[in-house]
Parts: structure tokens; sequence; C-alpha cells
């Protein structure tokens, strides 16, 4: 479990963390959602050592958050930073061969190779493997990428907007092979996601974040509702729930009344399905 | 490359791709041969290429015949020189690879923060102060070896402190660069016109102050920086993945650009102080070289140095060449040729 005590963190006079404390389970899909600027990043660099906090602990295990641990504590992470912009001469095989840094020799061993290659034939992009990294799409760096931080074997897995160029397509196979593998593993895993819709389908735990607060922690179907989403981005939005219980949203244009109404949406359905289509 | 639908099929393609880049580091050597070769030849008295393969053959202690003068030409004064062109091309290269690397820049040299106008500004200096009793082929270096590491020094300093983009270690190397040209600018305008000139031609760059002992020390230091960049190989590729990256894949970033931006000044000042300034090839070998193997620094790195010494190699015979029994100081040779190739790496990038 990873867990985080009164973390405060600030630039200058903008607090990002004030007494923040929360836990990480493995096994559960972590998903922080909150407005932009509101230190999201931060607190994903934070937990990865690469920002100082003003104060409070952050532990794993044992293991509590301390310089002299860095490499030691990073080498547990698979952190995928927001920046997906590849412009190297390398192929997609060396990208992810990277995720394995410390294993690797001058001398490449067949199984490194294998194992990399897996990594993306899981994720459905092994056809890429011999490409040059800049004649992919921003899309397909990003899958790169994941792939690479799962090569890093993690225990913790933490993206930052894992998703924002992918199609609908990959963001499926993305998602669903990180929520699938979380549970089997046993990962901390950690994502930033600006799509609420995304947020409620594959989040076990959803973070909300403002101000340097959790404004709100808990499953989805708990955490989302009308106010919250007004609080938070101050936008009028309508939460419905699908047949599995799972919230989604949609937000409404300036000015219009509410979308529908819940036992609408009810009656509007069954009249869906009364009505034949040609 | 072609799209691969299996595993195995994958490893035989990157089993390839390595295979063509040894092949790229062969032809390179081979070309490299050549042109050392050639270097040897060429001079006032112009030796023929298999009496020169010859007496290299008799040094690497083969039974073959020499003539006494050629012996003497090839090893008292051709070989040091051609040895020179190779070994400080080579580090060149290298430096250039690694500034590029370090500073997610193709367009950085060993130069570029600012290190060659210090090593300038150290010649300049112990030539108008005077030796101090050594033999000014000895000073010179040294001035030029410690000012190039102080003006180096004052960038570990800022490359020490964390989160220093590689924007403000440009910008920072660039007003040292503005720095001590004018403080070398100052230097040649209180000087005396002969002193000056004299500084003039330290700067631009010459092999011919060649000796054996310098070969030597500029090769062992080489060799050993080049050594030690290659143990990193890795992680310096992980860095071009960008700095937040490859901290992300556990490279501790400010060390590893430490110690490599020690590495390549050590390296660039002992060249630079031995030889003077000579432009451009570490620019536009690491260009070449990214070009043909890419950026696996296994391949990149070694490439870098075989581009660098070709060129330099290369150069030194168009020095000797250009006009028959006059010798061109190579530095600028190297900026004639490094020129238009500059522009054309500019322009292809466009595409």
């Amino acid at each position: 479990m990873l867990q985080v005590r009164e973390l405060s963190l600030a630039f200058d006079d903008l607090v990002l963390a004030d007494q923040m404390s929360f836990d990480l389970h493995p096994g559960k899909t972590h998903v922080i959602i909150g407005p932009n600027g509101t230190g999201k990043s931060s607190l994903l660099k934070t937990l990865f050592g690469d920002i100082q906090p003003q104060s409070g602990t952050i532990q794993f295990g044992d293991d509590t958050l301390h310089k002299q641990l860095l490499p030691m504590w990073r080498q547990r992470f698979g952190y995928m930073p927001q920046d997906i912009n590849l412009d190297v001469g390398l192929s997609v095989l060396e990208v992810v061969l990277l995720g394995q840094l410390n294993a690797l020799s001058l001398k490449l061993g067949d199984g490194l190779i294998e194992e990399a290659l897996h990594a993306l034939e899981q994720i459905g992009l092994l056809h890429l493997a011999n490409r040059d990294v800049r004649t992919l799409s921003g899309g397909q760096c990003q899958m790169i990428l994941f792939a690479q931080a799962l090569m890093r074997k993690p225990d913790i897995l933490m993206l930052d907007e894992p998703v924002s160029a992918l199609d609908l397509h990959f963001q499926q196979v993305m998602l669903d092979h990180l929520t699938v593998q979380t549970k089997q593993k046993g990962w901390v895993s950690l994502m930033v996601l600006h799509d609420l819709n995304l947020a409620a389908q594959y989040a076990d735990v959803l973070l909300v974040v403002k101000g340097g607060k959790i404004v709100a922690e808990g499953a989805p179907a708990d955490v989302l509702t009308s106010s919250l989403i007004e609080q938070v981005y101050g936008v009028k939005a309508d939460v419905m729930v699908d047949s599995l219980g799972v919230p989604f949203v949609r937000t409404r244009r300036k000015g219009s009344d509410a979308f529908i109404s819940m036992k609408d949406s009810l009656d509007a359905t069954k009249e869906f399905h009364n009505v034949r289509h040609y | 490359m072609f799209p691969t639908s299996t595993v195995a099929e994958a490893v035989s393609a990157q089993r390839q791709q390595e295979r063509k880049r040894w092949w790229m580091l062969s032809a390179l050597l081979i070309l490299l041969c050549l042109s050392f070769v050639l270097d040897i030849a060429t001079g006032p008295s112009l030796l023929g290429v298999s009496d020169v393969v010859q007496t290299l053959l008799s040094h690497l202690g083969l039974p073959v015949e020499v003539t006494a003068t050629t012996n003497v030409i090839v090893t008292n004064l051709r070989l040091p020189i051609a040895i020179m062109a190779l070994v400080v091309g080579g580090s060149l290269g290298v430096g250039g690879a690694e500034m590029q690397t370090l500073l997610n820049n193709p367009m950085a040299s060993p130069y570029t923060l600012g290190m060659a106008a210090a090593a300038g500004f150290g010649a300049a200096l112990v030539l108008y102060v005077g030796s101090l009793g050594l033999s000014s082929d000895i000073a010179v270096p040294i001035g030029a070896f410690v000012c190039c590491m102080l003006s180096a020094s004052l960038l570990f300093g800022l490359a020490m402190m964390r989160h220093i983009t590689s924007g403000q270690l440009i910008l920072s190397g660039i007003a040292l660069l503005f720095l001590f040209q004018s403080l070398l600018s100052l230097v040649q305008f209180v000087s005396s016109p002969e002193l000056s000139q004299q500084i003039l031609f330290w700067l631009f760059g010459s092999l011919t102050k060649a000796t054996w002992t310098n070969v030597a020390i500029v090769t062992v230091v080489t060799l050993l920086c080049v050594g030690l960049l290659i143990k990193d190989a890795w992680q310096l590729t992980a860095l071009r993945l960008g700095e937040e990256r490859a901290k992300s894949l556990g490279v501790n970033v400010t060390r590893l650009r430490l110690k490599t931006l020690i590495i390549v000044a050590v390296m660039t000042a002992t060249a630079t102080s031995f030889v003077g300034i000579i432009g451009f090839i570490g620019i536009v070998a690491p260009n070449i070289a990214r070009m043909l193997v890419g950026e696996d620094q296994r391949y990149f790195l070694p490439l870098s140095f075989l581009v660098g010494a070709f060129l330099l190699s290369s150069a030194s015979v168009l020095s000797k060449v250009i006009v028959p029994g006059a010798l061109f100081p190579i530095g600028i040779v190297t900026a004639i040729i490094g020129v238009p190739f500059f522009f054309w790496l500019i322009i292809g990038k466009r595409r």
C-alpha cells in the first residue's frame, strides 16, 4: 500500500497540496480528476520523488520516500509522464527496451528483446516493432510509452493523462489492459484522467482534487454527482447511471436546462425500444 | 522497416538491423584506413601509397623492406600528424555526439558551451604574459587546458543544480562563449601586432604541432574518455527521450549530465590545447553518424568517432593538396567543407 500522509506542496503562493492524506491499494486502479493547474501532475512527480514536498511523508510497504532511497524507490515505479513527444532516432523496440534500462548491456540477449516484443504484442502493436519512432503518430507514441512503462515490471504504475492522444480503440485497449493487469498482478495503479466517463468506467477509486485538497474519494458511483462536478469544475452537468450502475456524465450547454431528468430518461428509453427503426 | 507479424520475425529483424550497423562501422573503418594512408602519403615529398603501407606494416612488426628516407619521413614527420588527425577528429566527433545528446540539440558541439573560446583565451593569455620559464610548446597548451576547464567548471556547477534544463545550460554556455571571446579580443587588442599574429595562428587550428609525446597524451586521454562514455551507452540513449522520461526510467539525470560534461570537457580541452580550434567536425560528424545508424549509443558513439576521425583525416589531406606545396591551417579547411554541409543539414531538416 502506498500511504501519503499530510503532504504539503506549494510553489511560491500556489498551493498544490495542503495536508493531503490518502492511501493507494494494490490491485486497485485509482484515478485522479480535477481542474487544470490544480497540481495533479505535480502530485505524481512528488510521489515519484522528483519534487520535494514542503512537508509530509510518503510510504510504500516498509520504505519511506527519502533522498537517499531515491534510486531504489524509483525502481518500483512505472511512471509515464504527460509528454508524448518522441523525437529520437530509435526504433519502437529500442524505446520499449529502455524500460528495462538497468538490465541492458552492450550485448543484447534474445530474452529481453522477446520480453519487449511481448509487451508490444499485448497491446496489439507488434507490427510497429522495427519502425523508427519519428514516423509514428502521437497516439502510437503514447501506446509505445505505455509498453515501456509495462516493461519496467512495476509495483506502482503511474500514468499522467495516458489517453490524451488515443482514439477510441486504443483508449479501450490501454485501459482494459491496465485494469486487468492491475488486478492480476496486484499493482498499485494511479492515473490522471480528464474524461470523467472514462474515469467512472475504469476507476476502482476516484480521487477528486482541487485547491490542494482531496474534495471527494471513493467509488465513482458514490463520488460523481452533479453538485460535485459543479463544485470542482464550475460546470453544470447531469450524471446518469447505466444498467451496471456505472455513472456517466453529460455537461449542459450554457443557458440550457437540465439535459433530461432521470425519470424522463427511463421513459425515453422505454419509448426508444418500442419504436421500430427503419 | 517492414511490418513484422510474429515475435520471432521481429527478433530477426532486430538482429538484421544490428548487422547492418556493424557493417556501417566496418565500412567507415575501411574509409578511415584509406584516408590515413593517403594522409601519410601526401606532403612536400610525395610518397607512394605502397611505400607508406610497407612502412606501416614494418612498424607493426612484419618483415618488410623499407628505404631509410621513407622510414624517417613517415615515422618522424607524417605519422604523428596523421595519428593526431585521427584521434582529434574522433575526439571532436564523440564530444559533439555527447553534447548533442546532453543538450538535446543536433546543433550542439564541444564548442557550443564556450569551451573553445575559453581555450583560445587561455592560449592567448600565455602568449601575452609569457610562459613563466616553461617552453612555450608546453605552456600554451597548459594555459588553454586550464582556462577551458575553468570555464567548464562554471557549467559543472550549473549542471549540478536540480531542475536545470538543457535550454538554460545552452544559454549559460553562450554567455560564457561571448565572455571569453571578448576577453580574447581584449588580449589581442593590447598585444603587439607580432604577438597578435601568433595568437591568430594558434586559433586557426593546426596539426603540425603534433609530436609523439602530444599524440600519446591526446590518444590516451581520448580513448579513456570514450571508454567511460561507452559504459553509459544505454543511459545516454535514455537521456535522448527527454530529461523527465529518462528520470522515469531510473536515470540519475543530474549525475549523468555532470559526468558526461566533465568527460567531454577533458577530452575537448586536451585536443584543443594541442591543435587549436578546429570547428565543425563536432557538429557534422555526429549528424552523419545519426543518419547512418540512429541514436542507439552502442553504435552512434563509435560511429561518431570514426566519422569525425575520417573527416579530419581527409581534411588533413585536402589542406596539403589544395595548393601544392602550401599547407593550409586545417581549421580553415574543415570550416570551409563544413559550412555547405551545415546548410544542407538545416535545410534537409525541413523535409
